[in-house]
């Protein structure tokens, strides 16, 4: 519609450059720096690079806390996000299919899911009598709980788009409500559960509140609970800390290499519906 | 086929589901492996210092005990930490042995409900510790670490460049500020980059508070005597608001932490810093050489006849009521060996002692820190000491710290401030159930 | 609310079909979990927003938390505060989100590269980013005011000025958080199709008459999903300010939710579930109408 702009262009990527890159050279050059350096908190380059040294510093802190960590955080993700998206998968399917006395209020719970504010203190206390708080199951199902709503309106949207005449030959083939589901339809789904799937593993595995909250203490943190506690105890060694908030960083690095296109074409197909 | 790796999927996250790796499970831990042979868990906070002290006498104690392995796991200081603590102890998944501060954060852990009296090692306590983690006529606790003085730490040498000593009174702490900011040297260092640093002007002051008012704390406690209306107590307020106003403060007070302050004082470039005497390990340990150089004196009132030193008790170690068993027995043979010269010989290698041990049969080695030797100064004249507010009153509101943020960054008024603190008490008054609140 | 799937199950509710191929227990599972984590705590919080709470027992005591919490100036500066940062958040995504999708949408030089690098920090850690620019902030040594006094500008302090800290965290949440508005708005002005723009360049219309009578006007969709997003991020919002200031200098950077974790901190778990319910009752006072009001304009057009 426009022609190039080339002065344009330029200002808004060396813009982009002061305003987005230099933040993550920074993280990047501190993480690469020795202590002394590292605490005069300069953009410059490392007169010696440790980028090793603090790499096998940070992974040793108090007894490898932060490769139990990773694995904690692995294990929240991918728990949270496989049940997250069947669930939210198999209500969406009926919800968006069939009209009851139900849908209403079904569609009324899941907007409020988006919306409410989760109540903290009373989860807990129910997490308490389950006894599931400070466990691991306890917060998979409490990310599961608080992650259903986003998952079913963008499946619900999905769904709508995948013809009815599908379903019926099905079957007419005699297949019952669960072969439907896993064999006809969650397949077609295959585009939007990838998309889901990578929002929702980003938002689980950068999660810090809800780990804070319902999984409290070093013994099983979390890769955020561990950084936010590192950054008391490394408040004087910026080159570990910087460390620390680079490996975190990775992992989401990863997933937007991977998916970037993805991502940005299922949020856009998400959105516009609303 | 989707389907079947649907299953899988759902399969194997629910197998990684049902443990959660725990810190300790990598790396150097073993598990009890029978044998006779027990593991005890060891709960601390994340400071540094403290950490050393704790890994030190698990050290020492295993080498006497060879059955007896403990781990030492840690949790963040301050509120964060407070709320760590109740939560795993109402959820009885503490640890075996947990380090706690005594007074009236201990009373708000309901000790009768959730800790094991350890009575048994209340004749080698001295009574003022006793006291402190001392709940219906029984002791929950041993000390961790040395009594503490809430108090100012000032830098020697600049004093003495300055021609200045050390004042008795507020005013005279004034006048001296006066001169070293002539001077060119920050005369108070603050560091509200660590928020739990700027109370001391208010909790280090209330052996002047007791001095003027005898029995406060009671009063207090009952409802009957206020931070607003009583001015001795008001007054700590007032000198956080002073300092400020007059620019007597570091450039920048207000994102320093904590180490930070210590280092200014160290390299004189702060003169006094009103902190914690525990602190002074940290100092020493990050600046060698400076044991002589800095000196301690008690946050000056209006009387200079009534001036005196503000001490806290030390940490407690505690073990909850939810260990039982051989580590029950095996826990209190580790609090037997804390409170004993040998613990207190432990103490001491980890970790540069800052005051009096609260052990019977613990001396203090000849060459301490000058600040040390002052503090014990104030310590051995009769009726020129006393324990900090929280050690006699359960009464301690939370937002203490923001409050005082508040006044040292001239935000609020020290009046409103008082009052402010008066009305976020209450809410901690009524919470422990206390009568007349 | 339990209840609903067991009839559901119990008998075929809709017409007359014996058996519908979308059953019903599928909605079970979900159902559970989302009842008993969610719900269960949302409405038994407005009980336990009326005790004192403590660990182990509650007592009841009316509206005295209300009362508390309504008259601390600590606390209710907090309601303030959490209006002022969606506010100003939101109304900047919106905003620079515009902006920065109508550029990348022009035939402009290094478009992919742009695009990327202005969404990625929507997935990095909150505590990362908040980290980061707390270090970046400092009044003395960080990189934000040694370049600013460089160009002779005696940068503020950013986190440690009461008048400051609570915008500068939610400029660091508008750094994070404006790749995704920006991709909302990529996708409604994408969506727009071409005739608008080819009947537009017949007319001779400007880059700006464009923008202001197709873009503007057929982006409103996006419009209304990044306002409505950005809000219920905003009023929520606690990590990037707990990583930043915890609350502070003193109170003023404290939203509802800082407020409600430091309640609990302390013990305070009944004023802290009456925090919950202000905030509920905050997010839902805005968020449903301003969602209605929205949804009809959007008929409208």
């Amino acid at each position: 519609m426009k022609s190039r702009n080339p002065a344009l262009s330029i200002v808004a990527i060396l813009l982009s450059i002061v305003v987005f890159l230099v933040p993550f050279a920074f993280i990047l050059l501190t993480a690469a720096k020795n202590r002394q350096e590292a605490s005069r908190l300069d953009f410059t380059w490392p007169t010696q690079f440790q980028f090793v040294q603090n790499f096998v510093d940070v992974v040793q802190a108090r007894d490898y806390m932060l490769i139990i960590a990773f694995i904690n955080s692995t294990i929240l993700t991918v728990a949270s996000v496989t049940i997250m998206v069947v669930l939210a998968a198999m209500v969406a399917f009926v919800l968006q299919r069939r009209r009851t006395r139900w849908t209403g209020l079904v569609n009324f719970l899941v907007l409020s899911g988006l919306i409410i504010p989760p109540a903290v203190v009373p989860t807990i206390w129910v997490l308490q009598k389950l006894g599931l708080f400070r466990t691991m199951p306890g917060l998979i199902l409490v990310e599961v709980a608080f992650g259903l709503s986003f998952c079913i309106l963008l499946f619900r949207a999905f769904i709508a788009t995948i013809p009815r005449e599908l379903d019926e030959a099905a079957i007419i083939d005699g297949a019952g409500p669960l072969r439907l589901f896993f064999r006809v339809v969650l397949p077609l789904l295959k585009s939007v559960i990838i998309t889901c799937v990578v929002v929702q593993s980003v938002t689980v595995f950068n999660d810090f509140v809800n780990p804070l909250y319902f999984l409290p203490g070093d013994q099983n943190a979390t890769v955020q609970l561990t950084l936010y506690n590192f950054s008391s105890s490394y408040s004087t060694q910026y080159n570990l800390l910087f460390m620390d908030i680079l490996l975190i960083t990775i992992p989401p690095l990863i997933m937007f290499l991977f998916f970037n296109k993805r991502i940005v074409a299922g949020m856009t197909a998400g959105a516009i519906k609303g | 086929m989707k389907r079947r790796q649907i299953g899988l999927a759902v399969l194997s996250a629910a197998a990684l589901a049902l443990s959660a790796c725990s810190a300790g499970s990598l790396g150097s831990s073993d598990e009890d492996s029978g044998g006779g042979k027990v593991t005890l868990s060891f709960l601390t906070d994340n400071q540094p210092e403290t950490v050393k002290i704790a890994e030190g006498l698990a050290k020492d104690f295993t080498a006497k005990n060879p059955d007896i392995t403990i781990n030492v796991e840690t949790r963040p200081q301050g509120t964060e930490g407070d709320n760590v603590v109740k939560t795993r102890l109402s959820t009885g998944d503490m640890t075996d042995i947990f380090m706690y501060n005594s007074g009236s954060l201990m009373q708000a852990l309901a000790p009768q409900k959730n800790l094991t009296a350890v009575d048994e090692f209340a004749d080698k306590l001295d009574d003022n510790f006793k006291k402190s983690v001392g709940s219906d006529g029984k002791i929950y606790g041993v000390p961790f670490g040395n009594y503490m003085a809430g108090a100012i730490l000032y830098n020697k040498e600049v004093y003495d460049k300055n021609g200045l000593k050390v004042p008795t009174t507020w005013d005279e702490f004034m006048s001296n500020n006066a001169k070293l900011k002539a001077a060119g040297v920050d005369p108070v260092i603050q560091t509200y980059g660590e928020t739990w640093t700027s109370q001391l002007f208010i909790l280090g002051d209330y052996y002047n508070v007791e001095a003027s008012t005898p029995g406060w704390a009671d009063q207090y406690t009952k409802n009957q005597a206020k931070y607003a209306t009583t001015p001795a107590a008001k007054a700590g307020f007032d000198h956080l608001q002073e300092v400020h106003d007059q620019g007597y403060v570091n450039k920048d007070f207000a994102s320093a932490k904590l180490t930070d302050g210590l280092n200014k004082l160290a390299k004189g470039e702060g003169a006094q810093y009103p902190i914690l005497s525990a602190m002074l390990s940290q100092l020493i340990a990050d600046n060698p050489g400076t044991e002589n150089k800095i000196g301690l004196f008690a946050i000056p009132g209006t009387d200079a006849a009534k001036n005196g030193l503000t001490v806290w008790a030390p940490n407690g170690l505690y073990i909850p009521s939810s260990t039982t068993g051989d580590k029950l027995a095996a826990a209190k043979k580790f609090l037997g060996f804390v409170a004993s010269p040998e613990g207190c010989e432990s103490l001491g290698k980890a970790s540069q002692p800052t005051g009096p041990y609260a052990v019977s049969g613990c001396k203090l080695p000849d060459s301490v820190p000058q600040a040390v030797k002052d503090m014990q100064t104030y310590i051995d004249k009769p009726g020129a000491s006393g324990l900090a507010l929280e050690f006699l009153s359960p009464v301690k509101g939370p937002a203490l710290e923001q409050i005082c943020v508040e006044v040292g960054s001239g935000i609020r008024k020290s009046d409103a401030a008082a009052k402010l603190y008066d009305e976020d008490v209450k809410k901690q008054a009524q919470q422990l159930g206390l009568e007349g609140w | 609310m339990e209840a609903r799937p067991r009839t559901s199950v119990a008998g075929p509710v809709s017409s007359g079909r014996k058996k519908s191929p979308y059953s019903s227990w599928f909605y079970l599972p979900a159902a559970i979990v989302y009842a008993v984590l969610f719900l269960v705590p949302t409405v038994t919080s407005f009980y336990f927003s009326l005790t004192r709470w403590s660990i182990f027992d509650s007592q009841f005591i009316g509206f005295d938390n209300y009362v508390t919490f309504f008259r601390e100036p600590a606390l209710v500066s907090g309601l303030w505060h959490t209006v002022v940062y969606a506010v100003i958040t939101s109304g900047l995504k919106v905003v620079l989100g515009l902006g920065l999708a109508v550029l990348l949408t022009s035939q402009i030089i290094g478009r992919g590269y742009l695009r990327s690098v202005v969404f990625f920090p929507v997935l990095v850690s909150t505590i990362g980013v908040g980290l980061t620019f707390t270090i970046l902030m400092d009044p003395e040594d960080g990189l934000i005011n040694e370049s600013l006094s460089l160009l002779g500008i005696q940068g503020p302090g950013w986190l440690t000025d009461p008048s400051y800290a609570l915008l500068s965290v939610a400029l660091v949440d508008v750094w994070k958080g404006v790749g995704l508005a920006t991709l909302i708005y990529i996708a409604g002005i994408v969506s727009i199709p071409q005739e608008y723009f080819e009947a537009a360049r017949v007319d001779g219309a400007t880059a700006w008459q464009n923008f202001r009578s197709i873009v503007l006007p057929l982006a409103r969709p996006a419009t209304f999903t990044v306002i409505l997003l950005s809000l219920i991020g905003g009023l929520r919002s606690f990590d990037l300010i707990w990583a930043m200031t915890r609350g502070g200098p003193g109170f003023t950077s404290d939203v509802i939710a800082s407020v409600i974790y430091k309640q609990y901190q302390a013990g305070f778990y009944g004023l802290s579930t009456a925090g919950n319910v202000v905030l509920f009752l905050l997010v839902t006072a805005i968020i449903f109408p301003l969602s209605r009001y929205l949804n009809s304009r959007e008929v409208d057009l």
